[in-house]
């Protein structure tokens, strides 16, 4: 959902499904607080836009996850990334400028939920970040840190997957599924009392 | 009725990928009388036919990793109630609309056509456990814990206590509680318990009305609460800020609720913020936030206060000395906090009480497990189904997923995790034999025409989603909701089954 609303929010708009206006809002005003990048990011969303986009959904913009499914139109927006899945198997996936993690890593059949949507209502799309890659991306904002103290075997490289929108920094980035199953006590866990 | 894929998805407001769109797929949606008309699905004898008891997120969440990982296994969900979703429908807040997104996930496993729901019908009752055993290769209680928990003191039957559960249960329009008698004439609410569903009851208490104008709550409750007359709502915890059980975003939001003071003692948190950096996550932040907030007075001039208390459990609950039937007041047991190597803290008594009027008391103390059928072997202290990794104790074929497995605790995510745990348990017991698929297992076929000869009614997804459409449309221009609920039984069949 993300990633489409970066066009429309400027008009105002919001997801058509959803109508997360303050999500919306959100994004563009805390993701995005070097106003150049903002307005780069978009420069380049708005280039690889197609009329065809429009074909279904003659009335709004994409729904959200929709923009994910496209392939990439050109090499030079292509983002490599990586999705290590909880059996500890190394997925390459080819991403593009402004998909959004979570729609990405299900388009690709990745265990991921992202029951809310990507509203920031709960953490099923629970991710870890590759060290390298942490500094990178945007801070996260109270509202995806609030969800990640929800999220189970929390850690410091912890971010959402639907927060984390593809740019061409990214190139490279490992994304790590958290095991949140009992098998993982097994292990010697112990779960944090709270 | 088939329906073209691209025209269905837009008809019932669910989120269909694009390339699925362009598969031109038909939907199948099955009629009740496709359902009962045995044989005209042609059925292999080798296909896992697995039950689901309860359409909440635990049995959605099992029945969708069950059908991921296994090419040819069929689920049946069973749902008491004609409409499935269970506490994502009667438990979310209306006003946290956000959270009952999953919705449009759980719509997309009912929609595969492996998947059947299967409402109105009562496991236990109508049929029983024993009965789904002999016609399905593996049967997964995940009716979650429905049970009212008691305070067990004195007065707890005046007017004016309500159990949060109810209350919860009333606003969002379940059939079995719209009725609930609420009245808040009172102006102060005293809510005994420290959990979201406290907050919850918190937030809906003081948050103006006319913010819940545009939700799915229902307009009889929203009446209720436009003539509300509760000013100050104070949360009670039997242990320390340390243990209260509420997490962050709920508490950051009532924080941040207009015209709404959140009123905490400093000196609750006097010793916490000496330690507040040293607090591992997810605790931390809490705690970081509650320290900042705490002793700020209410410089705004709201006119209602959100309080928490701590470090006091409930004895009596009082009568008001105008009304004997009527609460008045409750008297609380003063604790001290007790911590244990194990990091484990307790409350114990001091042998100090205090009285603290009040005009309303909800207990907020959790939920319930309950056993629904007497062949289940269950765990009557703990409220749980007897189990090892959602195997039930000596039942063989039987599995347990959600809250009456691991009790009536956390948020989605770990239902979530839970129930897939239970799905993956199966999917190895049946890779692994101990479940053998049979021809005997002939799943919802045999059981649905008994039921049929009993002239249960039964819905479907199909009589869901008329129910779905009916509710959206209730909504107009003047009354802006997402949805009006049809809060009765008889109206919701009626609109289902034609």
């Amino acid at each position: 959902m993300a990633a489409p609303m970066i066009r429309f929010s400027a008009e105002g708009l919001s997801c058509k499904m959803c109508a997360l206006r303050s999500f919306c809002s959100a994004f563009t005003s805390k993701k995005y607080r070097n106003t150049s990048q903002k307005q780069t990011l978009r420069k380049q969303r708005v280039d690889v836009v197609s009329p065809s986009r429009f074909f279904r959904t003659a009335s709004g913009p994409l729904l959200h996850g929709e923009y994910e499914w496209e392939d990439p139109k050109s090499e030079d927006e292509v983002v490599n990334i990586v999705v290590i899945d909880k059996k500890g198997n190394r997925n390459p996936i080819r991403g593009k400028i402004g998909d959004n993690c979570l729609y990405l890593a299900k388009r690709y059949n990745m265990e991921i939920e992202g029951a809310c949507e990507a509203s920031l209502a709960c953490s099923t799309c629970h991710v870890y970040v590759h060290d390298d890659y942490l500094d990178i991306l945007p801070e996260p904002d109270e509202k995806e840190d609030d969800m990640l103290d929800m999220a189970p075997f929390l850690k410091e490289n912890s971010r959402l997957g639907c927060q984390i929108i593809l740019t061409k920094e990214m190139e490279g980035m490992e994304l790590t599924l958290p095991s949140a199953t009992r098998n993982f006590y097994v292990d010697g866990h112990v779960p944090q009392p709270h | 009725m088939m329906i073209p894929m691209n025209k269905f998805h837009r008809l019932m407001h669910v989120d269909v990928p694009r390339w699925l769109l362009k598969q031109n797929l038909q939907a199948p949606f099955f009629s009740q009388a496709h359902y009962l008309s045995s044989g005209t699905v042609a059925k292999s004898s080798s296909v896992p036919r697995i039950c689901v008891v309860g359409s909440g997120p635990a049995g959605f969440y099992t029945a969708q990793q069950l059908i991921k990982g296994h090419p040819e296994l069929e689920v049946d969900i069973y749902e008491k109630l004609p409409v499935p979703f269970g506490l994502v429908r009667y438990g979310v807040a209306p006003d946290h609309p956000e959270v009952k997104n999953v919705i449009n996930t759980f719509t997309k496993t009912a929609q595969n056509p492996r998947c059947s729901f299967i409402g109105n019908v009562c496991i236990g009752k109508d049929i029983h456990v024993k009965n789904l055993l002999q016609v399905y290769t593996a049967v997964v209680l995940a009716y979650g814990a429905d049970k009212e928990k008691l305070l067990g003191i004195k007065g707890e039957n005046l007017k004016g206590v309500y159990s949060a559960r109810e209350f919860v249960a009333w606003y969002n329009g379940h059939p079995d509680h719209v009725d609930l008698p609420v009245n808040l004439d009172g102006q102060t609410a005293l809510v005994f318990g420290q959990g979201n569903v406290a907050i919850d009851v918190a937030r809906m208490l003081l948050k103006s009305p006319d913010m819940l104008k545009e939700t799915d709550i229902t307009p009889a409750a929203l009446n209720v609460l436009e003539k509300s007359q509760v000013k100050n709502v104070t949360l009670l915890g039997r242990r320390g800020p340390m243990e209260a059980a509420f997490t962050i975003a709920e508490f950051r939001e009532m924080t941040k609720l207009p015209s709404v003071h959140t009123d905490l003692l400093e000196s609750d948190f006097s010793e916490i913020a000496k330690i507040v950096d040293s607090i591992r996550p997810p605790r931390k932040r809490l705690m970081s936030l509650m320290c900042k907030i705490a002793g700020m007075p209410n410089s705004d001039g709201s006119c209602r206060e959100f309080r928490l208390r701590f470090c006091r459990s409930p004895v009596e609950i009082l009568p008001s000395e105008n009304d004997q039937e009527h609460v008045g007041g409750v008297k609380v047991m003063l604790n001290k906090l007790i911590k244990h190597p194990s990091g484990k803290v307790t409350s114990e008594p001091t042998g100090v009480t205090e009285d603290i009027p009040c005009d309303l008391v909800f207990r907020s103390i959790g939920y319930g497990g309950q056993t629904i059928d007497e062949d289940i072997p269950f765990d009557l202290d703990r409220g749980v189904v007897k189990h090892e990794r959602g195997r039930v104790h000596s039942m063989p074929g039987l599995y347990c997923s959600g809250w009456v497995k691991t009790g009536p605790v956390g948020v989605l995510v770990s239902t979530m995790n839970d129930s897939f745990d239970t799905g993956q348990t199966i999917l190895q017991d049946l890779n692994d034999g101990i479940l053998q698929p049979s021809e005997k297992h002939t799943g919802k076929e045999a059981l649905l025409k008994q039921l049929g000869d009993k002239s249960t009614q039964i819905v479907d997804f199909d009589g869901w989603l008329k129910i779905d459409k009916a509710e959206i449309s209730r909504s107009s221009d003047s009354y802006p909701s997402p949805r009006i609920k049809i809060v009765n039984v008889d109206q919701m069949l009626k609109i289902a089954l034609t």
